[in-house]
């Protein structure tokens, strides 16, 4: 479903220009779920926007059900195949906009009918009532401000769903629901993911396989079976398993 | 030594649905300590910070039979008054960093600014503690973050650059609003460790916000459990995975865990009952004897 090869990412001009990503490849396949996991700053969002066409300054390959994609814009098709659930569920919505008005507007660029009847459904997907759809984003809570975000990304029923920290803002009794609805929407719909998060308990739960980066490189890619038995080959992987098992006061 | 005193704390909204009540009737004391404040998604854990630093935007309106910093009311104080207790005596890390950061100031510029406005002092001393903060919070490259725009940082740095710039003034107390949900697990090590080490060595208060409950358990001296609007359960952060309210239980229940996977994860079953119940002041009174 997914192919990245020798993935360069950049900002800026020398000398200033930052390298974010460095040769990075990897697959997913139909209906896989892969885990991006790694040190803050390490390239991980970098890579999902690339992917999605916000970025136009990369090099190397991205194949998206087996098409190589554009290099810069992006058409309506792709955005029917892929959608991507920010990291930042404030920045990602328009302060003006209520979450009827995001969510129209989100099925009708996708050539949706029955419109209301959609909002409805996506609003019980991702357990808010629907006392929320004339809300504004001030007037919601981080976590109910994410659960529209994911909504909207559903709303188009992508194949491919690039999901940035999609539970990191959420509480863990929200995050058990929105995972749950995600591995559903997988089995039923075949989706694919990519899943950035810092927390190898999710990944693990959520992903079959993962890779973890440090500096803007893939330094492993592993199995989520290798994770939960401790296995890894590079050293900040195991400094990364050692320090999620808790906090110790020094 | 109770440096913050909330009692009975309200927050109203008028919503087409009538009056909303997104905090009702929240008591605590917070000392020289590490306060965790956990609870599902809309729980009221936000708005209490808010409402603590006077930034609860109209129409919504702030209640309260007390709230005192070091016996002094602080409850709706004007602006002008209000501007010099936050950022200097009580400073609050937002849920959403790079949303309260100025978009179209320099990361440098706002560090700068931010620690000048409570110590003075000349611009070159200042740049020098902004890049000190900076790498205190694990940025690998203070010089060129401090050039660079919030819209140029990751989620992660942003957390850490707020962090950065609400510690540099050297406040009483730090309210931090899930300061370390976009870390990870190594670099929020660090972080913790400075909140930590400015409790202990300072005697800040730290009101630290986190859905983490793990972290929390581990990080924290106590913990309040919010449901709808209330405290419904205070516990010593010790003995939170022994919790025995049904809801924190549930909380507890829904994390999953590396080391014992499951297909579905259990969901809270969420009971009336939460939502009001006896007051819990009483039951707090006998559990933490001279003090909530
Ligand atoms: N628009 C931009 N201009 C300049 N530099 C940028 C820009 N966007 C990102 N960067 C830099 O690229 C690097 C990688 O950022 P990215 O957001 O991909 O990290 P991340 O792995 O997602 O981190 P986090 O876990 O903290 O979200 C960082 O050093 C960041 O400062
Ligand atoms: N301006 C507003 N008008 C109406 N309701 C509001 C407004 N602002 C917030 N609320 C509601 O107040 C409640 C408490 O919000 P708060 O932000 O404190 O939640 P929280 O516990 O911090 O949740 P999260 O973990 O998702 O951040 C929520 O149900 C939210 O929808
Ligand atoms: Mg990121
Ligand atoms: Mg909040």
């Amino acid at each position: 479903m997914l192919t990245v090869e020798h993935l360069n990412v950049w900002f800026g001009h020398p000398p200033a220009r930052v390298d974010a990503v460095k040769d990075a490849g990897f697959t997913v396949a139909p209906g896989e779920s892969f885990g991006l996991v790694g040190e803050s700053g390490s390239g991980k969002s970098t890579i999902l926007r690339a992917i999605a066409g916000l970025i136009d300054t990369w090099s190397g390959r991205i194949e998206v059900a087996g098409q190589p994609v554009a290099a810069r814009r992006r058409d309506r098709a792709f955005y029917k195949t892929v959608q991507m659930v920010f990291q930042d569920p404030y920045a990602s919505l328009h302060p003006r906009h209520s979450v009827d008005a995001v969510l129209s507007e989100a099925l009708r660029l996708q050539g949706m009918d029955d419109i209301d009847r959609r909002i409805a459904r996506l609003l019980d997907d991702v357990g808010l009532g629907r006392g929320f759809r004339f809300r504004y984003p001030h007037q919601l809570s981080g976590g109910q401000r994410q659960r529209v975000a994911i909504a909207r990304a559903l709303a188009a029923e992508p194949r491919l769903l690039l999901l940035d920290e999609p539970t990191s803002a959420l509480d863990v009794s929200v995050q058990a629901e929105i995972l749950n609805l995600l591995s559903d929407l997988r089995a039923e719909h075949g989706l694919t993911y990519v899943m950035v998060s810092h927390d190898l308990a999710v990944v693990g739960h959520m992903c079959d396989r993962l890779a973890v980066m440090q500096q803007g490189r893939i330094v492993e890619v592993m199995t989520v079976e290798d994770l939960r038995r401790g296995a890894a080959r590079q050293d900040y992987t195991r400094q990364l398993i050692a320090a999620s098992a808790g906090y110790q006061r020094a | 030594m109770t440096l913050l005193s909330v009692r009975n704390l309200r927050v109203t909204f008028p919503t087409r649905q009538g009056t909303f009540e997104a905090v009702r009737g929240v008591s605590f004391d917070l000392g020289r300590e590490r306060l965790g404040v956990v609870g599902e998604s809309g729980s009221g854990k936000s708005m209490t910070g808010r409402s603590i630093l006077g930034l609860v935007r109209p129409p919504g309106l702030v209640t309260a039979d007390r709230m005192q910093l070091e016996g002094q009311s602080i409850l709706n104080l004007p602006e002008r008054k209000m501007r010099k207790i936050r950022g200097r005596r009580i400073s609050m890390v937002m849920q959403d960093p790079k949303f309260s950061l100025n978009p179209v100031m320099s990361i440098g510029d706002q560090i700068v600014e931010a620690y000048r406005l409570h110590a003075g002092g000349a611009r070159a001393a200042a740049r020098q503690k902004a890049l000190d903060m900076l790498a205190a919070v694990q940025i690998r490259d203070p010089e060129r973050v401090m050039q660079a725009y919030p819209h140029e940082v990751s989620g992660g740095m942003g957390q850490r650059i707020m962090i950065a710039m609400m510690l540099a003034p050297d406040p009483e107390i730090l309210i931090a609003d899930e300061p370390t949900s976009a870390l990870d697990v190594s670099v929020r090590t660090e972080v913790l460790n400075i909140m930590d080490r400015l409790v202990r060595d300072r005697g800040m208060g730290l009101i630290f916000i986190s859905h983490d409950l793990n972290l929390v358990a581990q990080f924290c001296d106590r913990v309040l459990i919010m449901y709808a609007g209330r405290i419904v359960e205070t516990l010593a952060a010790r003995d939170l995975h022994q919790a025995r309210h049904p809801y924190t239980r549930g909380l507890l229940n829904s994390l999953p865990r590396l080391d014992a996977p499951q297909d579905r994860l259990p969901v809270l079953q969420r009971q009336d009952s939460w939502r009001d119940g006896d007051p819990i002041a009483e039951s707090l009174e006998t559990e933490f004897p001279g003090g909530l």
